[in-house]
């Protein structure tokens, strides 16, 4: 990718648009539009330099938090402070926030390289300063041959890669993204997902991330907090937010999560599929007897056997492992992923045993 | 983008059945097509070809040299470019405004732009007569600001399509993200985006004004076009090729507008919009609480 092939002038726009992090603090931020609650006193830390994605379905508050944040909104209480300075009487055109939008936003009447300069040209950095530095940024996203392109001449890629040379030309202390990707079709958004993350990384820019894309989240960000209803259901690393979901909630939107009837012992072990499991240290416990087990797809097991509890429906091939669906009694459906090797007696129609394979499991009251 | 057009079309369709007949017919047969072309065309340019045969070619070179042939061409062109001027720095930030923080009532808006074609002239110039500064009375410039109403109509129209057609909302916002103030927005994003809607506004306004007879002769200032209505009673021959010459005049300098407004808005792609077909195209959906 362009970005690591790193030349002269790539390395000097780095160290040049290296502005180091500012440590960022969101404190119980609330936010109303008439009687919906967009936000509820949300509270946030991020580290210099870290990177932390908000993930969330439409609505949980996520952009309003980005937007609170970037100075477009205002908050109906609770503080933003950034290096330790409150935001809230600095309007958005001076906070040093770079931001990528959503939908394509770059300026239609300029060039790709006027596009990059604006900013600096808003903080009366001469014409040929401009344009260098701009250069090297274009350089540094890979698209130094389409300095002179206008907007419309680009692809949807291109322009957001455009997008983000422009908000790192300020030299931002803040780099804010506003689904950055969800515009753009699958295989440049994982090319440009990679990209984002090396060069943030190199530059050590404090960055805001917002997206609906559990994969995308969980894949670019140091800390992915869940967010719904306005508030922070759990903020932590990607494998722990996987393996250790402090809530249904969270289980469910992050991965694959499977639903089983079970009993919950007194012991901290849980019955379910005619199998035992422990239950998850630290997670939310109902009081003993009827719950739900919720499962990841790998933490099922599945031997083809004949007068089994459950019927494969259908299944999925993945590459390593095959999904495998299948239909339990009582009418529930559960994912299982078995080794694609061992998968092929798995037909649908076959009768299977399904059981949880003993690894930590989280229970919710039923619903 | 185009789909969406697409599928709006069709659905206008639906409900107007003889317009998709019509439709239909005319991509089938292309012949009826240039029917229509050549008769308009004949509707047109039969009544010019008949005036130029009356006028003469003589006539051209006398309409000059009569009295007041200049003073009423100057005083039209000054209104011309008093009016556009004062509706453009009237309803472009307005029109902007209400797209950025009153979406709501971009309707009530286009009701309220729509009365003076409603509105019967007279009681225009009543009502501006009572607003109007008094210092204006009596100068031209009253006639300005009556036309500066007169045109609100067509500006609005112009510049709602031009805004549109433009992501508003994410351009301003990425515009104060990179430390652009409001006034840098405007300038350096805003308009130069909606320059062709800035040029069909101006086109329309500078047309209307150079036109405009009634309200004009009403207030009895000697327009061009009331100069060559009160010639025409001296003189029919050289009345008629100054209404050639008015109507050549106005020809050309919209051209000319168009043509140097056209040029860069086609080398950068920025804002095309038809200078009168309005396509719309809602990219700024509701923002609040979408989150």
């Amino acid at each position: 990718m362009a970005a690591n092939t790193s030349t002269g002038t790539t390395a000097g726009a780095a160290s040049r648009a290296a502005s180091g992090g500012a440590p960022v603090s969101l404190r119980e931020l609330s936010r109303s539009f008439g009687t919906v609650h967009a936000l509820d006193r949300l509270s946030l830390d991020i580290a210099p330099g870290e990177l932390v994605a908000l993930l969330g379905p439409s609505g949980c508050g996520k952009t309003t938090a980005l937007r609170i944040l970037a100075g477009f909104e205002t908050a109906d209480s609770g503080t933003v402070t950034v290096d330790g300075r409150d935001m809230s009487p600095v309007p958005a055109a001076k906070r040093d926030m770079g931001m990528v939008f959503q939908s394509y936003s770059l300026f239609p009447n300029m060039s790709a390289l006027e596009n990059v300069g604006f900013g600096l040209r808003m903080r009366k950095l001469r014409p040929a300063d401009r344009r260098g530095r701009a250069g090297d940024l274009l350089d540094m996203v890979g698209l130094a041959e389409h300095a002179r392109h206008f907007p419309h001449q680009l692809s949807g890629g291109q322009q957001q890669r455009v997008a983000l040379a422009r908000a790192l030309a300020i030299e931002p202390r803040v780099l804010l993204l506003d689904e950055p990707l969800s515009a753009l079709d699958a295989k440049v958004r994982l090319q440009l997902r990679e990209q984002i993350r090396s060069l943030q990384q190199r530059l050590g820019t404090t960055t805001l991330f917002v997206t609906h894309d559990q994969e995308e989240a969980l894949s670019m960000a140091d800390r992915v907090g869940v967010m719904r209803d306005g508030t922070l259901e759990q903020i932590a690393a990607p494998d722990e937010l996987y393996n250790r979901p402090a809530t249904a909630f969270v289980a469910e939107f992050v991965g694959t999560m499977n639903r089983v009837p079970g009993e919950l012992g007194t012991g901290g072990q849980v019955t379910a599929l005619g199998s035992t499991a422990p239950v998850l240290d630290g997670s939310a416990v109902p009081p003993p007897g009827r719950v739900e087990v919720l499962v990841r797809p790998e933490g099922l097991r599945v031997d083809a056997v004949a007068g089994g509890n459950g019927i494969v429906s259908d299944r999925a091939f993945r590459g390593s492992v095959t999904r495998v669906g299948i239909l339990l009694s009582g009418d529930v459906t559960v994912q299982v992923d078995v080794p694609s090797a061992v998968a092929g007696p798995l037909l649908p129609g076959i009768s299977v045993q399904v059981s949880l394979d003993g690894s930590a499991v989280l229970v919710t009251p039923p619903r | 983008m185009a789909a969406v057009t697409g599928e709006r079309l069709a659905g206008e369709a639906g409900s107007a059945g003889p317009a998709t007949a019509a439709a239909a017919g005319r991509r089938s047969f292309p012949v009826w097509r240039w029917a229509i072309l050549v008769l308009a065309g004949v509707y047109f340019l039969i009544p010019l070809y008949a005036a130029l045969r009356f006028a003469g070619i003589a006539s051209f070179g006398q309409v000059v040299k009569q009295t007041g042939f200049s003073d009423a061409l100057t005083l039209s062109l000054r209104l011309a470019v008093v009016t556009t001027v004062l509706t453009l720095v009237l309803m472009v930030p307005t029109t902007i405004y209400v797209h950025l923080r009153l979406p709501r009532l971009r309707r009530l808006m286009e009701s309220i732009t729509i009365l003076p074609i409603v509105i019967p002239p007279v009681v225009l110039i009543v009502g501006v007569l009572q607003v109007a500064p008094s210092y204006l009375k009596g100068t031209p410039y009253l006639l300005g600001l009556i036309y500066v109403v007169l045109a609100m109509p067509f500006a609005y129209r112009s510049l709602d399509a031009g805004l549109r057609a433009l992501d508003l909302r994410t351009l301003v916002d990425a515009a104060n993200s990179l430390g652009a103030g409001w006034r840098a927005t405007l300038w350096r994003v805003i308009v130069p985006n909606l320059r062709t809607a800035l040029l069909s506004a101006t086109v329309l306004t500078v047309a209307l004004v150079l036109g405009e007879f009634t309200i004009a002769s009403l207030d009895l200032y000697q327009t061009f076009p009331v100069w060559i209505v009160a010639f025409d009673q001296t003189s029919g021959p050289v009345s008629t090729a100054a209404s050639l010459l008015a109507l050549f005049v106005t020809w050309v300098f919209l051209m000319l507008i168009v043509t140097v407004g056209s040029r860069r808005a086609r080398r950068t792609g920025a804002g095309q919009v038809d200078l009168i077909s309005v396509t719309r195209r809602d990219t700024s959906g509701p923002r609040i609480g979408e989150s």
